[in-house]
């Protein structure tokens, strides 16, 4: 088991006769990934390698019975994707593309209130399960089978906790980038609540940084429900305020949304931090010997 | 991006937000020509300074003249001079136009703002009766003063939400409709031209009855300007870091700092854990530098001489992981920009990931005086301690 993705899931590529989305659907094709189709409006009809291109989600669909989709669509267009994904009655519908207007966004979340679709993304690498699916951009050699889950906002930063994990020979049950915009799908908290029910899952790590408050939102989560280890980042603490840090979201607004509210958050919630972005994967080695349990918080301290 | 208050000020009017009528000007001449407009039908005139940083009011850049000739005066003593205020840093910012406004007799002073709520996932109108006071004082302060509004995307900002804000605020039941269209005209403006914060602060209620944004604020979503030429066109690039500026030209993330440790990095999250470790072995990072997943040469290069040409670096960490880009690819373009723009500062360079190994060795091979490092850790160390010579 696993979260999100597993050697069942069958996915399509919506924009893969563009450059990105063909590049990387033979990436994901190599890795083992089921991909069964693409959509490319107006190309429908065509082939890319032995993949069928549909015009439109639906007819995706219904004829590969596809359950994913991975989007490398233009940020103009990618809303737009988002939402005939999930008209279209895919489960998971991943985002890759950078540089959507956040107002396009909040279109697509209102889009998808009452609707069963998860969006993972925007502007963020995509889901792995190790040996089993890869829906994204990330380089899926560093990666290992295993029983450690991995959330993150960023994408070459988790390259990195990963590869520290599998190094140290701690593979991963699934990493999850949910994306560096402030408007996005899938969150801290849901990635942390499927990790915590899912068997093969024995520890988290969750890699945050600067901007908004999912970070505290996710360490109140894991303060009330989540029983298993957790190790938390969170990348900014020399950031200044008011400067955008390369995402869009990455930004300390108003004097909120520090690193260092956020590594408060994290420790008051039993999460094990550390501020060294090169120690991640033995910070949860060191925490992993000491016994399979969450640091215990007193209830007193817990107390805001 | 941010705009001048002068541009916000156009803009909204376009959308039938009351604004003071007023004229921009970037010689005195200019400022005396619409000071004499204004005294036509007005016995005040106000000279404001446009430069983006706020505070301008408290550091002398916003004068109230009496005469054409007084509002001339003002113009010269600021034209050309730099401001300081709180937000613009002791350096502060000279001042290249100013806008000429009609004065008013202030009756009230209130606040009202728009952002997107990270959270929520909409847009929030906050509005207050504390105007001419920064939001985040009183969001600090006494935050149940803030009133706010969630705005369905699908029906916009419904009047009626409008008049509960507009009644909160205590506004005159006879001027209800006024700042019903006031704020909808706002919101208007605010999605159409893809805004990520407007604010008017403070919000004027007039002797004489009216309601007018005494002052405006807008700044946009970079994602979003693609669509708006109009607006892109407003962009004043000596509000910017010409390091900065320069670095947009190539599609990089760059954020300058105040440091001697220039930094390189592809990816924002890698960037901002590279300062931090910089920062933890005791080294302080020059810049933020995100040279993308997919960086080119030529982005390499430009990227190289941006770090080059501050002053104030002592030493350059490379920090890539190549995921998808492979590690002698980015070796080849380091040594190429090394080359062309010459090391003249200690060079250390981690790589890891994909190829890491025929990376190393070309940049072993290269003859470059390159420190070369395995672990994130091991860099910095090496860079702070280069640094320090």
């Amino acid at each position: 088991m696993s979260i999100l993705v597993n050697k069942n899931t069958k996915v399509i590529c919506q924009g893969i006769t563009g450059e990105q989305g063909t590049f990387h659907t033979r990436q994901m094709v190599q890795y083992g990934t089921k991909m069964v189709g693409g959509v490319t409006p107006g190309k429908g009809g065509s082939k890319v390698d032995a993949i069928p291109v549909f015009d439109t989600v639906d007819e995706a669909v219904k004829k590969t019975k596809a359950n994913a989709s991975v989007i490398y669509v233009p940020a103009a267009f990618a809303a737009d994707a988002i939402m005939e994904a999930v008209d279209g009655g895919i489960e998971l519908v991943v985002c890759i593309t950078e540089g959507i207007p956040v107002l396009d966004m909040v279109k697509v979340k209102r889009f998808m209130e009452g609707k069963k679709a998860r969006l993972v993304g925007p502007n963020c690498p995509g889901v792995i399960t190790p040996g089993e699916c890869k829906i994204g951009i990330m380089p899926g050699h560093i990666h290992k089978k295993g029983r450690i889950g991995v959330v993150s906002r960023s994408g070459t930063l988790t390259y990195e906790a990963v590869d520290q994990l599998t190094r140290i020979g701690l593979g991963q049950s699934t990493c999850v980038g949910i994306g560096g915009d402030p408007v996005n799908g899938t969150n801290f908290v849901d990635v942390l609540e499927l990790f915590e029910k899912d068997k093969n899952t024995d520890a988290m790590i969750m890699i945050g940084e600067i901007g908004g408050t999912a970070e505290e939102d996710a360490a109140e989560f894991v303060r009330k429900h989540v029983t298993k280890p957790v190790v938390g980042y969170i990348a900014g603490v020399t950031a200044p305020k008011g400067k955008r840090m390369g995402h869009a979201g990455a930004i300390i607004s108003g004097g909120k949304g520090t690193a260092e509210e956020k590594f408060e958050a994290m420790k008051r919630a039993g999460i094990k931090i550390t501020k060294n972005p090169a120690d991640i994967g033995v910070t949860l080695m060191e925490l992993l010997k000491k016994g399979k349990k969450k640091s215990p918080v007193k209830k007193k301290t817990r107390r805001r | 991006m941010n705009i001048h208050e002068y541009q916000s000020k156009e803009i909204l009017a376009r959308y039938g937000v009351a604004v003071p009528k007023g004229r921009v000007a970037f010689i005195p001449d200019e400022a005396e020509d619409a000071a004499k407009d204004i005294f036509k039908s007005n016995s005040i005139c106000v000279v404001k300074a446009q430069i983006h940083a706020g505070g301008r009011g408290k550091a002398g850049g916003v004068k109230l003249a009496k005469s054409h000739e007084e509002a001339r005066q003002y113009a010269e003593a600021m034209l050309g001079k730099k401001l300081v205020t709180h937000q613009t840093g002791p350096a502060g910012k000279e001042v290249k136009k100013v806008l000429i406004e009609e004065g008013c007799q202030i009756a009230r002073e209130l606040y009202l703002g728009m952002v997107v709520d990270r959270a929520k996932q909409r847009v929030v109108v906050m509005a207050s009766q504390e105007g001419g006071v920064e939001i985040e004082e009183v969001a600090a302060k006494s935050p149940e003063k803030i009133l706010k509004e969630y705005v369905d995307p699908v029906v916009g900002l419904v009047p009626f939400q409008a008049r509960k804000l507009a009644f909160a605020l205590g506004i005159d039941k006879a001027l209800v409709n006024k700042a019903v269209k006031f704020m909808t005209g706002l919101y208007q403006a605010f999605v159409d031209t893809d805004a990520a914060m407007a604010e008017i602060n403070p919000l004027v209620i007039t002797k004489d009855g009216n309601i007018i944004a005494l002052d405006a604020k807008i700044g946009f979503d970079d994602n979003g300007l693609f669509r708006h030429k109009d607006i892109h066109e407003m962009r004043d690039l000596d509000e910017e870091d010409p390091k900065e500026v320069e670095a947009s030209r190539y599609s990089l993330n760059y954020v300058a700092l105040d440091g001697n440790i220039g930094c390189m990095v592809n990816g924002a999250g890698l960037a901002m854990s590279t300062m931090d470790i910089i920062k933890l072995y005791g080294g302080m990072p020059a810049n933020f530098l995100d040279v993308g997943g997919g960086a080119n040469k030529e982005q390499v290069t430009a990227a190289f001489k941006i770090l080059m040409s501050d002053p104030n670096v002592k030493a350059v960490l490379i920090n890539i992981f190549g995921g998808i880009m492979r590690c002698d690819i980015i070796a080849e373009g380091v040594i190429a920009a090394a080359k062309e723009v010459g090391i003249k500062v200690p060079l250390v360079v981690r790589l890891q990931g994909t190829n890491v190994d025929l990376g190393r060795k070309i940049l072993s091979e290269s003859g470059l005086n390159i420190i070369a490092a395995e672990k994130m850790s091991d860099a910095a160390e090496k860079v702070v301690k280069a640094a320090k010579g």
